[in-house]
């Protein structure tokens, strides 16, 4: 299925944002969380983004004080996946302006629909900026 | 009630209000949500749809971040999802689709909302719906959405139709009949020249093509058009993922193909297209060699990269290649051995896992000398996956990479004293394992058995007991290899052994049993050789005196062929000689294990107890008599002598019987004996056995009843207690044994004291000698991978027993997943049956006018025979059914079940035959279809590549 979920956590280890893309209970997610973060955290700048973990990879990038995880199937493609967070940060770095942990925490139902115009069941299907936001914008002048 | 509302709408926490607590933490996190939780589940039951939604949004919040059960609020999100408000479907959507799930109980409730949003004017609205319905769809709710959901597939509104062709792929992995009604559309978006489009809609079919490559064939055309025509990466990356799939099932496609990506290889600045060019040439067109050139050139830019990201990615393609060509890892090899001390664990695994890809049968003593040694100063968690690897290489196949089974025991032996060592299970099964299957092995097994077994250290090391309790078997079961019996006896019941789990314990008493009834027969068989003018024939009552001079014959055979393997290092004491077993030392031995076993006699672990008995009572039966015989001299005895040498001859058959690797599967071959029920229900037992109270079966022990009387005292502190007396009253004794016969002894006396510390490690060395070991790795490389002849072996590879139907873990025959199948015959069907169509539609892309005519008529077929078959199954469900039955449903709902559903049936039939009688003629069409099928199935045609 491509991507199974997209993970926000800083420095602390505290998620500030998650998405799954296959059902999880909350105690499976707890212990994903953990030993993901345990896992990613640890490793130094120098050492590569990509994590094997269970049956599939963490593609991680950091950014600040932010660490962008996102677990996907062996076969995906790690520099697209890449890519794709990087895409991530410059979409909410548009619609926030010099985007920063507090944007994310207090304003993370739109982090969430940014997410959710990128992809769909796992497979990115848009990755264009501006069609990205254009909903996010109409929902704010509208509300 | 009014200004109630109004107020607590006022005095409301907001969502930035929880956040902004939390983060201030004035009372403690925990102490902080549980307040608020407690405000959620007040506020959630307002009436107030604003107040509503804004608990469940804090809900979502600490649902999503904070792990806190929102169960709860299922059936109060389905509420705000009425709302007119699209700010409060935003918050309810969102809701749903972090905690519906497929057995969510309101599940169903959820279907006319949703389908009253998807053919909402309202874009955005339908987006929401759509996006909620990839996470939360089930069974249910993609049959009933489908129509919906084709409908939407072809909507002027790029946005919707794209996050339309997002949803399908969860539509058809639930509810596979779905592809009959949405395939075609789905096809002609493939067509569409819009970008966005097109990036969604190759997503979706990489998805799919990743199950069943190949029903997706005959879009093969469109796939090439877009991987020539497309400038988007994205897209590019996708396209090409799916030639990976479908290229090894199409030569053709594959020529095709081929120039095109090598063509972006050559150009493209973007890595991840590059890579993703890589990977599909080492994966799907590896037979093309000049690709297969320019890929392994672009591998080695990537390995020489800075980029520790480009580095990773270049060790994992050239696995990928590894395979098939060879050559290429051997042509980066320096770089391959080097990322072995690389700081990133990732790297360092990833290239390990190539270095086991070039092990051969020449180079696997080298390498595996090399990588364990490079074990030895790595941290603890690589160490193990050098372990690991080095095993399951060499096992690999039967053993089929190892040549010299003596150089694989001792290399095993090694592996076992690395101090990080956690394979124990892994080594425990393959000494084992060998010794059952290498019959030439077997004296270099018990050498490094008893290396092992001698060795008080080693005991105290729980990762080892598995290992240990390998030796001990091994040592027991081939003890006609050993060199000094004596002193395995004096391992196998060293006082140190009590660190041991309870089984492993009671596997070396056995063993040192068997030992024992080794040298017993060995001394009779010696002392009759010796008198054998004395012996009259008169042993024909129990064994035939000539089998036993064969065993004697077979024994001294087997001694020499010890005595070969390592010459040199006999010590005096060890050489099997006959005098050596005198009948002093026979007496010696059975003092010594009657002097370690009797303290087990009393012993709280059955297997112990019983093993030790076993032992105890073996020697009560024969001792005096051996010890008479001697006093007496042979002539005074025979009647008895006869009988010892019985009794100990009858103790070495039942050893001696050889075993063999047995098949997983032989169990079932084993018939079910007539009359024999295995399913049969026991439940009645539980009644007789209830008021026995029978104690579990694991905690089975015994309380001696001096025991009985302290209570309040739990049993295993009774254990510890008894287990230190034992040890105490066992050091003393042998303590005196020692001073009587220290020969025997090990030098270390360690063996004296029951001390639990485990004696340090030897350290691996600090971390700075890695680099001087990279420098000797990259040198050992040059010469060990370099290819080279054969050399001729001295010693020709010993016979390797493996049984007829395959040695591996049958592989339990998956059951082909009834979805994924049924999945992919719906693809089929539709593809393969509509391919002139396709065909011809990208032949005359322009004119395709007619073809999309009949499409849409075939739709109508599908939609119908979707209908028939809803009804069908729908029945006794009504909560599921069409919104046009619900408002009727409602009314009726007092009436009786039964009569409802006949009424709705009645409905529905009315309804079909309407509809059949409008399309009747199509839908017998549709009927004709099948047999173009199975004509088209076999062909794929030459125009499409």
């Amino acid at each position: 299925m491509g991507i199974r979920f997209v993970l926000m956590v800083n420095k602390q280890g505290q998620t500030r944002l998650a998405q799954y893309y296959e059902w999880l209970t909350l105690e499976e997610r707890r212990a994903l969380e953990g030993e993901i973060v345990r896992k990613c955290l640890a490793r130094a700048e120098q050492q590569c983004s990509f994590v094997e973990h269970r049956n599939y990879k963490i593609v991680y990038r950091r950014y600040a004080s932010l660490f962008f995880l996102v677990g996907v199937d062996n076969d995906e493609n790690e520099l697209a996946i890449l890519e794709f967070i990087h895409l991530l940060v410059e979409t909410m770095d548009r619609h926030f302006g010099n985007v920063c942990e507090l944007d994310i925490m207090f304003h993370l139902e739109k982090a969430h629909f940014m997410l959710e115009e990128m992809v769909m069941n796992g497979c990115i299907v848009e990755t264009s900026k501006s069609s990205i936001l254009t909903p996010v914008q109409l929902m704010d002048k509208t509300s | 009630m009014a200004g109630a509302s109004l107020m607590d709408t006022l005095f409301q926490r907001t969502l930035e209000d929880l956040i902004k607590g939390l983060r201030q933490q004035l009372i403690g996190e925990p102490a902080f949500i549980s307040k608020a939780m407690e405000e959620i589940r007040r506020e959630i039951k307002s009436t107030d749809l604003s107040i509503k939604s804004t608990a469940l949004l804090k809900l979502s919040y600490l649902s999503s971040l904070h792990f806190y059960d929102m169960s709860f609020a299922d059936f109060h999100a389905l509420e705000v999802l009425s709302s007119p408000r699209f700010a409060h479907k935003k918050i309810a959507y969102h809701a749903i689709s972090l905690c519906f799930h497929d057995t969510t109980p309101v599940l169903l409730l959820i279907t006319n909302h949703l389908r009253k949003d998807l053919t909402s004017t309202n874009e955005y609205e339908v987006s929401l719906s759509l996006q909620c319905l990839s996470k939360i769809a089930n069974v249910d709710l993609a049959r009933d959405l489908t129509p919906e959901i084709f409908t939407l597939l072809s909507s002027s509104k790029v946005h919707v139709r794209k996050q339309a062709i997002g949803v399908v792929l969860r539509v058809f992995e639930k509810y596979p009949d779905a592809v009959r009604v949405c395939f075609k559309r789905l096809v002609e978006n493939l067509e569409s020249s819009d970008p966005q489009i097109v990036s969604a809609i190759v997503g979706v079919f990489c998805e799919l093509a990743s199950k069943d490559p190949r029903s997706y064939l005959p879009l093969a055309p469109e796939f090439y058009r877009i991987l020539v025509d497309s400038r988007n990466n994205w897209v590019l990356i996708k396209v090409l993922k799916i030639f990976a799939q479908l290229a090894p099932l199409e030569p053709r496609l594959a020529k095709r193909v081929v120039e095109p990506i090598c063509d972006y290889m050559r150009r493209t600045v973007a890595k991840s297209l590059l890579f993703e060019c890589v990977r599909t040439v080492v994966s799907g067109l590896s037979d093309y060699e000049s690709a297969m050139k320019l890929a392994v050139v672009k591998i080695r830019e990537f390995l020489l990269d800075d980029d520790p990201n480009l580095k990773y990615l270049g060790l994992q393609a050239l696995s990928t290649v590894a395979q098939k060509h060879l050559w290429a890892v051997l042509e980066n090899k320096e770089i391959v051995i080097k990322s072995l001390s690389d700081v990133d664990p990732t790297i360092k695994v990833e290239s390990l896992r190539l270095v086991m890809e070039m092990v051969s049968e020449t180079n696997v003593a080298e390498i595996s000398k090399v990588l364990l040694n490079y074990a030895l100063k790595s941290d603890p968690e690589f160490c193990n996956w050098i372990i690991g690897s080095i095993l399951s290489t060499c096992s690999g196949n039967v053993y089929g990479m190892i040549v010299d089974f003596d150089w694989y025991a001792s290399l095993l032996g090694e592996m076992s004293r690395i101090p990080h060592c956690q394979k124990g299970e892994e080594i425990e099964n393959q000494l084992i394992d060998i010794g059952l299957r290498v019959r030439d092995v077997r004296p270099q097994l018990v050498h490094v058995g008893r290396d092992l077994l001698i060795d008080p250290a080693l005991l105290g090391n729980p990762f080892l007991h598995r290992i240990l309790s390998a030796a001990a078997w091994v040592s027991g079961e081939y003890v006609e290899f050993s060199r000094n019996p004596f002193e395995l006896v004096e391992a196998l019941l060293q006082p140190r052994t009590s660190l041991l789990p309870p089984a492993i314990r009671a596997i070396y008493i056995q063993s040192a049993f068997k030992v024992l009834t080794f040298c017993l027969l060995t001394y009779l068989l010696q002392r009759e050789s010796t008198a054998s003018s004395s012996w009259p024939d008169n042993l024909q009552s129990g064994v035939p005196s000539s089998d036993l001079y064969e065993s004697l014959a077979d024994l001294s055979v087997g001694n020499g062929a010890s005595a070969t393997v390592t010459p040199g290092e006999v010590s005096p004491s060890a050489s099997l000689e006959k005098n050596n077993f005198s009948h002093e030392s026979i007496v010696n031995l059975l003092n010594v294990v009657e002097l370690a076993l009797s303290p087990l006699s009393g012993s709280h672990d059955v297997e112990i107890l019983e093993r030790a008995l076993n032992v105890l009572g073996f020697i009560d039966l024969i001792k005096e008599k051996v010890l008479n015989s001697s006093a007496h001299k042979e002539n005074s005895s025979e009647g008895k002598e006869v009988e010892v040498a019985e009794i100990v001859q009858l103790m070495h058959d039942a050893f001696s019987e050889e075993l063999g690797p047995v098949s997983v599967s032989a169990q079932e071959r084993v018939p079910l004996p007539d009359g024999l029920i295995l399913k049969e229900n026991l439940i009645d037992l539980e009644a007789i056995c209830g008021d026995i109270g029978l104690p579990s079966p694991n905690s089975f022990s015994f309380d001696s009843t001096s025991y009985e009387e302290t209570v309040g005292i739990s049993l295993s502190n009774l254990e510890i207690k008894e287990g230190l007396e034992q040890s105490n009253e066992s050091t003393s004794l042998l303590a005196e044994h020692r001073k009587r016969h220290g020969l025997y002894y090990l030098p270390s006396d360690k063996s004296e004291t029951i001390s639990n510390d485990y004696p340090p490690a030897n350290d691996p060395r600090s971390q700075d000698i890695a680099t001087d070991d990279t420098n000797d790795l990259i040198k050992f490389a040059e010469q060990s991978f370099a290819p080279r002849r054969k050399p001729s072996h001295t010693k020709p590879r010993p016979v390797v027993v493996k049984l007829d139907d395959g040695d591996e873990m049958p592989i339990v025959t998956k059951k082909p997943d009834p979805k994924d199948d049924s999945l992919s015959d719906a693809v089929r069907d539709v593809l393969l049956g509509s391919e002139t169509i396709i065909g011809t539609s990208s032949q005359s892309n322009l004119s395709d006018k007619p073809s999309s005519k009949r499409k849409g008529k075939e739709k109508q077929n599908r939609d119908l025979h979707l209908e028939l078959k809803e009804n069908l199954v729908d029945d006794g469900n009504p909560s599921s059914r069409r919104s046009k039955h619900h408002s009727h449903e409602k009314e009726r709902r007092h009436k009786s079940p039964r009569k409802k559903n006949a009424e709705e049936r009645r409905d529905n039939g009315r309804k079909e035959k309407q509809k059949s009688s409008h399309l009747h003629g199509r839908h017998r069409q549709r009927a004709d279809e099948p047999s173009n099928v199975s004509a088209q199935i076999a062909v794929i045609p030459d125009f499409l590549l």
